[in-house]
């Protein structure tokens, strides 16, 4: 057979277009059904929160407090622990979590400790939440004798979101254009000048958006309170320093707990309360972003 | 005042501001010696009565209910199902969704994805232990599983999976979009198909920041406890089928801290032991994750 001959029956290279450009296409086909799965459980989720609980949401429930009889629940003890709770750890957290980043960034750069603090934080950040229950209830209310009061649980939750405000505060602080260092720093500032008057209002957009989306996933949070002793049945408003007090989401665990169909309801309904209540951060941390970056420009 | 006051006056400030600086960032640290220290106290307290040994190695957890027993298997063995589980259901759809936004979305579609993405992300886990009880298990058990029960470690892994696959689906999308295009370009002008590409030279490259996102997520999964809770229930039995209620390392000790339990009782004590286990679990955990990312990366450029 000649050489020619054998080249046209036994090609060497075949392409198999065809079947390659299926399984590609079967392939395509298999990520778009992942996405639209994990859409389609989400849709769902809201749905039922919202089918479940919508016929509740009234003045009375957000006014109201818990009560045996669901028709007549609320949370208005829930709610406001939640915003004490928010108000309190953001207080805490927020003035530790930049002083941190700012050493971090401005301070030490690559230096042996630098480094050992970093790498700290990045491991804190994957401690379970229910950890820093542990830890807040030996630390906070025993060993500091602050009892089980809202003002342990703030600083426990505190400690939990500490590690993501100084990510996202050391993020913000990187993208300050070290021109703008440079320029004070010739100007004769000292250090602490040139982090005040330049870098700190320069990342001010970043470090707020980062602290108000650390909020919403603190007041979210629900394992470490049970550490730190919340009690699910409180029928009135919480003082930060004393006594019992509960959260938006022990409230939701409270009732969704009893598996009764009516208390359920009144479960989701305060999801409702709770997700509204996060989007409105969410919300807030946008437009503190925009009105914040307003002025900056370089 | 003269200028040499005024030089040392405001020496003095900036050496103030740093030490306070200073301290901002060493709560981290306090924080973490802190944990080690609350959680090996305590753990050491309860080795007194407990054996370490029967602690380690015995297969029956009956803290609550008489004749007492500590062995801590059965809330390992079901943290692990649960989390196993989850895995299951976050990796391949995680992955397929990290790759859609990697390599396929437009720009506009991913803009748009993405913080649905993280709207999951942001779900308090409460809310998915609601999902579980109300939707996932009335729906496995009105569909496949007519013999299931309202606690299943199945519906739990379900929706640990849901609370997990955002962490896979963006630190992949990340690790995907990190390979350089040229070894995309490269091997489309080579004639693969980009189905082709994607398997066979940007998932290897990739593969590194893949496989730390799952430990990760692995991670989460272990330490996730209300979701856990309500769909998983409190029965510390030691089992492997997903159709029974267990009870995870997590659940027992939110279990513990709901009752009355004093707090010099040796139940009470178990809570730091199971917590000082969970916690070694899931540093070991996100140590391996991290060394992955550090071990591995830049390889390709």
């Amino acid at each position: 057979m000649s050489v020619l001959a054998r080249a046209a029956t036994t090609p060497r290279f075949e392409p198999a277009l065809m079947r390659r450009r299926l399984s590609g296409t079967i392939f395509y086909g298999a990520c778009l059904a992942a996405i639209g799965i994990t859409l389609l459980a989400i849709v769902i989720l809201l749905y039922d929160i919202f089918t479940r609980g919508l016929t509740h949401l009234d003045l009375n429930f957000l006014t109201g407090v818990p009560s045996r009889i669901p028709a007549r629940a609320g949370v208005a003890p829930a709610f406001v622990g939640s915003l004490q709770l928010g108000i309190l750890l953001a207080v805490i957290a927020f003035p530790l979590g930049v002083g941190a980043a700012v050493y971090l960034e401005e301070y030490t750069r690559a230096s042996r400790l630098n480094r050992l603090l970093r790498t700290n934080i990045a491991n804190l950040a994957g401690v379970p939440s229910i950890v820093y229950g542990i830890f807040g209830l030996a630390l906070f209310v025993r060993a500091l004798g602050l009892g089980y009061t809202l003002f342990a649980a703030a600083l426990t939750l505190a400690l939990l979101i500490l590690p993501v405000v100084i990510i996202s505060t050391m993020e913000a602080i990187r993208a300050v254009p070290a021109s703008q260092r440079e320029a004070a720093y010739a100007l004769g500032a000292t250090r602490w000048q040139v982090v005040r008057g330049a870098v700190l209002p320069a990342a001010a957009p970043g470090i707020m958006t980062g602290i108000i989306l650390a909020m919403a996933r603190a007041i979210g949070e629900t394992a470490p309170l049970i550490l730190i002793g919340a009690v699910t049945f409180v029928t009135y408003l919480p003082q930060p320093f004393d006594g019992g007090y509960t959260v938006l989401p022990i409230q939701v665990y409270s009732w969704a707990a009893r598996f009764q169909p009516a208390f359920q309801e009144i479960s989701a309904t305060a999801i409702i309360v709770l997700l509204a209540l996060l989007v409105l951060l969410n919300v807030l941390a946008i437009v503190v972003r925009v009105r914040l970056s307003r002025h900056l420009q370089w | 005042m003269t200028g040499a006051a005024a030089r040392g006056t405001r020496r003095w400030r900036e050496g103030a501001i740093e030490a306070v600086l200073f301290l901002s960032a060493s709560v981290g640290v306090v924080t973490t010696v802190g944990i080690i220290v609350v959680l090996a106290v305590e753990t050491f307290e309860f080795f007194v009565q407990v054996s370490p040994l029967e602690f380690l190695t015995g297969s029956v957890w009956s803290a609550m209910i008489r004749p007492y027993a500590f062995g801590v298997i059965p809330l390992v063995v079901s943290t692990l199902m649960i989390a196993l589980i989850a895995l299951a259901i976050a990796v391949p759809l995680g992955l397929l969704a990290a790759v859609y936004l990697a390599e396929y979305a437009s720009t506009r579609t991913r803009d748009m994805l993405k913080p649905i993405l993280e709207l999951l992300a942001g779900i308090p886990t409460i809310v998915l232990g609601f999902f579980a009880i109300t939707v996932v298990s009335p729906a496995l058990k009105a569909t496949v599983l007519p013999s299931l029960g309202p606690f299943s470690a199945l519906a739990a892994g379900i929706v640990v999976g849901l609370l997990v696959l955002p962490v896979i689906a963006s630190l992949s999308e990340d690790a995907m979009r990190a390979v350089p295009r040229t070894l995309r370009e490269g091997s489309l002008a080579l004639g693969a198909t980009s189905f082709e590409t994607i398997r066979k030279v940007v998932f290897p490259a990739a593969l590194s920041g893949v496989m730390a996102s799952i430990i990760l997520a692995m991670s989460r999964a272990v330490g996730e406890t209300m979701a856990v809770l309500l769909a998983a229930g409190t029965n510390p039995t030691l089992t492997l089928d997903p159709r029974d209620s267990v009870q995870t390392m997590t659940a027992f000790i939110v279990q513990v801290s709901l009752g009355d339990t004093p707090q010099q009782s040796i139940q009470f004590k178990s809570l730091f032991a199971v917590g000082a286990t969970l916690f070694a679990m899931t540093l070991a955990l996100n140590l391996l994750s991290d060394w992955l990312v550090r071990r591995f990366r830049n390889v390709y450029e």
